[in-house]
C-alpha cells in the first residue's frame, strides 16, 4: 500500500547509544521547541485582525490594548504582555492570521 | 382478498422499500465507486445468510414537508446473518435514501439490532454512510445518536463491535465508531470529522479538502482513529472476515480454535535479530517465525509503527501480540504507541485472548513535544492496561529491556504469568553507553585518555549488566531460553494457563488515565 512511510534509516541517539532506525512521519516532521519570547505577540487562535491600536515606536505599558482579533465570533482585545516599545507591527486590519502567527514585537 | 392478492401486495411493498432511493440515486452511488448498502451486506455475509428486519419502519416527522416524504427503510438496513458460519448482527446506512441521514426511526432500527446483538451475545457490524443528522427532525435526530452511543458503551467489552466507514461520517455520527472496537476505512471513500472543511473555513479561515481533513489515510496514519485501511471495499470486507475469524462471539466465550499449523518461515528466529543492540530489524518477522502458519493479522499498521499489535494463533488458539518495533524509532514507547497498545490490550483482556508481548526497546522517547503532549498520562495507560489484564500474559524479552520500558512491557511486576528472555536480552536501567557515562563520569573525565577509559568502562558495564542473568538471579524472569525454543515455551505457557483465574478487588470500575 502506498502509504507515505519513511523507509530510510536515520540515527536516533538515546542515552548515548546511536540507534539506526526509521522515523515515523510525525517524528520526522516534529519541530524543535522554541523558547517563548515575551516581547513577541502571537495569535493564540486563528482569526481576523479587526483593528490595530499601536504603531512602531509607540511606548506601551503592560496591559495596554494592542489590537483586536476576531476569532470564533468573539472580539478579543490583545493586551501588551510587557512594558516596552513596539518595534514591529506585522498585521493590518482585515488580515486573516493563523494560529501562532507573529502579530507584533515589543522590545 | 385472496392469498395471491395478499402476497402480490406484500411483494410490491417489499420491492418499493428494497429499491432504496431509486435507480437514479443508486446509479449516483455506484458512480462514486461505492457499493449500495445491500450489496455491502451481501458481500460481507455468507451467501444467502442475511435476514432483514424492520423493512417497513417509517419516520413520523411531519415538519418541513416531511409528512409527504416516504423514506424507504428510513435510510438504514438492519438484520442478522453469518460470516463463515459465525452469527452477527449488522446494519448498513443507505446513502441513496435521504443521504443516509439519521432520524429517530433510523436510529431506533439501529438500536434495536444493537439490543439484539447484546442479548444474543454476537458481534455487531455497523456500516456507516450518512450525511449526518436529519435536520428536519431536530432534537429527535440527536436523541437517536445518543441512544446509539449509550448502547455502544453498554456493549463495549461484552460483544465485539466493528464499524465500517464507507462514505461520510460527520459530526456526532463519528462517535459511534469511536466507541466501537475496530474501525475500517477505505481509500477515497471514507470521510470522518467532527466539523467539516466549510465550518473550519468560516470559523478559522483555514482551507482544507475533505480528504486531507478526514480521509482514510489521515485516520490511518495521523489520528489513529482507524484500525484497518483498504484500497477498495472488497479488500475491506476481506479484512472484516479475517478479523471475525480471530475473535470470540462475546466476552463469555473464547475465540474458536483453528487447526494448528507450524510457522511457514522455519525456526531460525535468532538470525532475524542483529546481536548489536542498536541495529534495526522488523519484529514482525519474529512474530511470523513463531506463530501458526506465519499468519499475523496486524492492527493499526500505519499509526505509531514503533509498536506492533495484532492477532495470530499459537497451536490453533488466538493470541494478541504486542511487540516493540526496533525498525521504527528504535521501538521506543511514546504517546501514540502507548495509546495504541493499551487499547488493544484491553480489547484482548475483555475477550479472553491471551497476550504475548515481545520486548526490545530502549525506553521512552525524549522530547518537549512528548512531555507537553502528556506522555506521562498516555504512558500510564499502558501500565494500567497490562496490570488490569487478567488473561494469560506471556512476555519474551528478545534484546533490550531498559528502564521504565522494561517495567511497562508486561514485566513480571505488572502481573505477567511467564517471562522468558533470550540470551541476547539486556535487562538494565539503561544501555551500557549511557550507564557507563553516568556511573564512571569521574574516572572517564580524569583519565589521560577519556575515550579509551570510556570504552573500557562501557565494556565493563556491558559484561556485568547487559544480560538476562541478573534478572534471572532475582526471579524477575522465569527462564532464559534459546530463540529456537520460543514457540514451544509459548505454546506450553498458553496450555498451562488455559484455566487461569485471577481474583481482583471488587469495584464498580477502575479509573484509568483515559
Amino acid at each position: 500500500m502506498p502509504m507515505s512511510e519513511e523507509l530510510e534509516l536515520h540515527q536516533l541517539i538515546l542515552d548515548d547509544t546511536v540507534y539506526a532506525t526509521r522515523f515515523t512521519r510525525k517524528f520526522a516532521q516534529h519541530k524543535p521547541h522554541q523558547p517563548v519570547n515575551p516581547g513577541h505577540l502571537r495569535a493564540r487562535i486563528p482569526g481576523v485582525v479587526v483593528s490595530v491600536a499601536v504603531q512602531p515606536g509607540r511606548k506601551v505599558k503592560r496591559g495596554d490594548p494592542l489590537l483586536i482579533l476576531e476569532a470564533m465570533k468573539m472580539r478579543n482585545e490583545l493586551l501588551s504582555p510587557a512594558e516596552g516599545v513596539v518595534t514591529k507591527v506585522y498585521v493590518t486590519p482585515g488580515q486573516m492570521v493563523t494560529k501562532g502567527e507573529l502579530l507584533l514585537e515589543i522590545e | 382478498m385472496s392469498w395471491l392478492t395478499k402476497i402480490r401486495d406484500f411483494l410490491s411493498r417489499k420491492e418499493t422499500v428494497i429499491s432504496g432511493g431509486g435507480a437514479k440515486a443508486i446509479e449516483k452511488q455506484l458512480a462514486m465507486g461505492k457499493l449500495t448498502a445491500r450489496q455491502r451486506i451481501t458481500a460481507i455475509l455468507d451467501p444467502d445468510s442475511f435476514y432483514e428486519y424492520d423493512l417497513f419502519v417509517e419516520h413520523k416527522c411531519a415538519d418541513f414537508g416531511m409528512d409527504k416524504k416516504s423514506l424507504p427503510g428510513d435510510g438504514v438496513i438492519t438484520g442478522t446473518g453469518t460470516i463463515m458460519g459465525y452469527p452477527v448482527c449488522i446494519f448498513a446506512q443507505d446513502f441513496t435514501v435521504a443521504g443516509g441521514s439519521l432520524g429517530l426511526a433510523h436510529a431506533r432500527k439501529i438500536t434495536k439490532i444493537m439490543d439484539h446483538a447484546l442479548k444474543l451475545g454476537i458481534p455487531l457490524i455497523g456500516i456507516n454512510d450518512s450525511g449526518g443528522a436529519r435536520i428536519q427532525e431536530g432534537v429527535n435526530s440527536l436523541a437517536g445518536y445518543g441512544e446509539i452511543f449509550y448502547r455502544n458503551t453498554l456493549a463495549s467489552g461484552v460483544i465485539p463491535q466493528l464499524s465500517v466507514i464507507l462514505g461520510p461520517c460527520a459530526g456526532g455520527a463519528v462517535y459511534s465508531p469511536a466507541l466501537t472496537d475496530f474501525v475500517f476505512v477505505v481509500d477515497k471513500i471514507s470521510k470522518m470529522f467532527i466539523t467539516g472543511p466549510e465550518v473550519i473555513k468560516t470559523v478559522l479561515g483555514e482551507e482544507i479538502s475533505m480528504e486531507d481533513l478526514g480521509g482514510a489515510r489521515v485516520h490511518t496514519e495521523i489520528s489513529g482513529n482507524a484500525h484497518f485501511y483498504a484500497d477498495s471495499e472488497v479488500e475491506c470486507f476481506e479484512q472484516i472476515k479475517k478479523l471475525v475469524s480471530f475473535i470470540p462471539w462475546n466476552n463469555r466465550k473464547k475465540a474458536d480454535p483453528y487447526p494448528p499449523k507450524p510457522p511457514r518461515t522455519g525456526r531460525d528466529v535468532e538470525k532475524i535479530i542483529p546481536v548489536e543492540n542498536n541495529r534495526p530489524y522488523d519484529v514482525r518477522d519474529v512474530i511470523k517465525a513463531v506463530c501458526d502458519d506465519s499468519d499475523f493479522f496486524e492492527v493499526q499498521k500505519h499509526w505509531a509503527a514503533n509498536i506492533v499489535i495484532g492477532f495470530a494463533r499459537m497451536q490453533g488458539q488466538t493470541i494478541g501480540v504486542v511487540a516493540n518495533q526496533p525498525l521504527v524509532l528504535a521501538g521506543v514507547l511514546d504517546v501514540d504507541s502507548s495509546d495504541k497498545a493499551a487499547r488493544f490490550i484491553r480489547f484482548c483482556d475483555a475477550f479472553n485472548i491471551p497476550l504475548v508481548t515481545l520486548v526490545d526497546l530502549p525506553g521512552y522517547l525524549p522530547g518537549v513535544d512528548q512531555e507537553h503532549a502528556g506522555v506521562i498520562r498516555h504512558g500510564a495507560k499502558l501500565l494500567y492496561a497490562y496490570s488490569e489484564a487478567s488473561v494469560p500474559k506471556i512476555t519474551v524479552i528478545l534484546r533490550k529491556a531498559y528502564g521504565g520500558g522494561y517495567i511497562a512491557m508486561c514485566s513480571r511486576h505488572l502481573g505477567a504469568d511467564f517471562v522468558f528472555a533470550w540470551p541476547s536480552a539486556e535487562i538494565a536501567v539503561m544501555g551500557p553507553e549511557g550507564a557507563a557515562n553516568i556511573i564512571f563520569r569521574a574516572e572517564i573525565q580524569g583519565a589521560a585518555d577519556p575515550n579509551a577509559m570510556r570504552r573500557e568502562k562501557v565494556a565493563e558495564y556491558t559484561a556485568k549488566f547487559a544480560n538476562p542473568y541478573i534478572a534471572a538471579a532475582n526471579g524477575h524472569i522465569d527462564a532464559v531460553i534459546l530463540p529456537a525454543e520460543t514457540r514451544d515455551f509459548l505454546i506450553h505457557a498458553m496450555e498451562i494457563s488455559a484455566q487461569k483465574t485471577e481474583t481482583r478487588p471488587s469495584k464498580k470500575h477502575g479509573v484509568p488515565p483515559v
